[in-house]
Parts: structure tokens; sequence; C-alpha cells
């Protein structure tokens, strides 16, 4: 992203400004997050215990339906389980950039690791090496936008019912096509991104929702390891 | 019971979340394990990214309706020819926008 002089020198600032296209699309859907937790009878205090202790979008919207079901706590924790595994992968590929961080440094980071934080992370770790302040404002900015979305859609969910007019239920949905296109820098990557794509697209329609994401990056990273091992040996 | 069950919840999301970081950051990872996870992140992206725009309804949706789907091709070429992110979702987000302004759909 390109960034003034100002904002350049201070990694707190530039951490916060690569976090604004998260924020564009987290204010909205932690807004419809809260809408949806108060139709279920959530108390606002419940609302915004999941925003701020579970961070973690889609698995929470699936809470408030089991909730409003009475679905046993155990299921709502097995499913929710299910759902955020696919952030191991995800962590584990930012690892390598992370040497020397201490275990509580380490933590912190993951606490607030999601599908949108690590993309703009991989963006910024593959761009350069981002300062520790830079990489925990966009965390802290992000989760701090999605709280306080979901706590305007608790306070005021009558008075705006639709951001589509806006086009801002789009803003996630561009921001990882140029994540996706950023990440890509061979043709092997390409390949990957495609298969993993097409394969996810398929797992779910299949059924294997909750799970489609996981197997189709095993598979597809697994292919991109195999092609270049191959064009090494030829 | 509610809050129990959010604890159990924070728990089981921030496990996953942490248990990579913890036991890989300090390591050298083999070469393959390496590389494998250097594939990584293009395949979850990819894996994220075509569902919700070729079936954001759950269904396969080609129609050119599909405003996610119709919006991705110039949003991935600003992405491409500017490489700012920024740029690439103010593209996706005014096309849409304006698609719905015009057509009404």
């Amino acid at each position: 992203m390109k960034t003034t002089g100002f904002v350049k020198e201070q990694p707190w600032l530039r951490g916060v400004s690569r976090a604004l296209p998260i924020v564009m699309g987290y204010i909205p859907i932690g807004f419809a997050y809260g809408v949806l937790a108060q139709k279920a009878g959530l108390s606002v205090w419940q609302t915004l215990a999941m925003s701020v202790f579970v961070y973690a979008g889609s698995s929470q919207f699936i809470a408030v339906g089991l909730f409003s079901a009475g679905i046993s706590p155990l299921s709502i924790i097995i499913t929710t389980f299910i759902v955020n595994l696919r952030h191991m992968l995800m962590s584990a590929a930012l690892s390598p950039n992370l040497k020397g961080w201490s275990k509580a440094e380490l933590a912190v980071f993951a606490y607030e690791l999601t599908d949108e934080s690590f993309g703009v992370h991989t963006m910024s770790f593959k761009a350069g090496n981002p300062a520790k302040g830079e990489i925990f404002a966009l965390n802290i900015t992000a989760q701090t936008a999605w709280v306080l979305g979901s706590w305007l859609g608790c306070t005021m969910g009558g008075l705006i019912s639709d951001v589509r007019p806006y086009g801002l239920d789009y803003a996630l949905a561009a921001m990882f096509i140029a994540l996706l296109v950023l990440a890509i820098s061979d043709r092997i990557q390409v390949a990957v991104a495609v298969t993993a794509g097409v394969l996810s697209l398929v797992f779910l329609l299949a059924g294997l929702d909750q799970w489609h994401v996981i197997l189709a990056t095993v598979i597809g990273a697994t292919i991109g390891v195999v092609v270049e091992e191959c064009s090494k040996t030829r | 019971m509610i809050f129990l069950t959010i604890a159990g919840m924070m728990l089981v999301t921030f496990l996953p979340r942490v248990a990579p970081v913890w036991f890989l950051a300090s390591r050298s990872l083999p070469p393959l394990v390496a590389s494998w996870l250097r594939y990584v992140p293009p395949a979850v992206l990819a894996a994220m990214l075509l569902p919700s725009i070729v079936a954001p309804e759950g269904v396969v949706d080609l129609h050119w309706r599909n405003l996610y789907l119709m919006a991705a091709v110039p949003t991935l070429l600003v992405a491409w020819k500017t490489r700012s992110m920024f740029g690439a979702v103010l593209t996706g987000m005014a096309l849409v926008a304006l698609s719905r302004l015009v057509w009404g759909i």
C-alpha cells in the first residue's frame, strides 16, 4: 500500500493503515453479528464477550444460531473447534517469520490471528521485515473494529438494516483477491491456488463444509511441493 | 452457562492458533516442510476466496448478476497491475455498489 512519509516512519501508524481494508469489512460484518445475537436472545455482554474472547467471525455466527436453537454447550464448543481449525495452517505458515519472539509475544499475536490478519501479515512479511509494533497495531485495530461493529449491531441494529448499497459486503472478498494476487510470484503458486480454490469449492458442494478449506489447502500445498521437487530433479 | 460455553469456545479457538507458532517459530524446519508452508498462503487464500465469489449463496452461480464474481475480474486486474491492496479493495467495492445502483440488483 502507498503510504505518506510520516506514516512510513511510524510502525504503529503503518499497522493501523494496513488494517483499514479489514476495518471496512469487519465493522459491517460485526454489525450483522451483533444484530443476529440480539435476535437470538443473547445479552449485550455475552455478544461482546464472544467478539473479545473468541474473535472468530464465522464461528461466532454459527454459535449464535446454535445458542438460539438450544444446542448443548459441548456441541457448540466442538463445532467452534472444527470451524476454527484452519487457523492452525495459517499459524504454521507464519511461524518461520516469527523467529526470536518470546512465548508471550507469540501468544498475544496468535490470539488475534484471523483469516484477514493472516492475509495482510503474509503480504507484509513477503514485502520486508515489519516491526513488531506494526504487526500488533494491525491486529489490535482489526479486533477493535470487530468489537465496535458487534457493539453497534447490539445497540442500533434497528437503524441500519442493509450495508449493500455501499458495497461494504464486498470489502473482504476484494481484499482476499488482492492478497492472493500479491501472494503469488511463480507458476507453481498459480497452479496451487487454482487447485486449492477449485477443490475447496468441490468439497463445499459435496457437503464437506467446515472441512473444505483445510482439505483443499493441505492437498494444494502438497501438490505444490511435489511439482517443485519434480521440476528440480529434471 | 452461556459464559462458560464462551470460555470453552475461547480455549478451542486459541489453541489451534497458538500451538503452531509456539512449536515451530523457534525451530529450523526441514526444507520440505518449509517449502510446504510457503505454499499454504496461496492455497488457503484461494480456498477461502473461490467459494465465496463463485457460490456466494451456496450454489455455483456463473450468471452476470452474480456481482461478487463479475467484480472479481477488474479487482484482480487492479491488484495485479498496481500491487495495491487498498486500490483493489476500493475498486471492488465501488463496482459492486455502482452495479447495484445502475441495475438495481
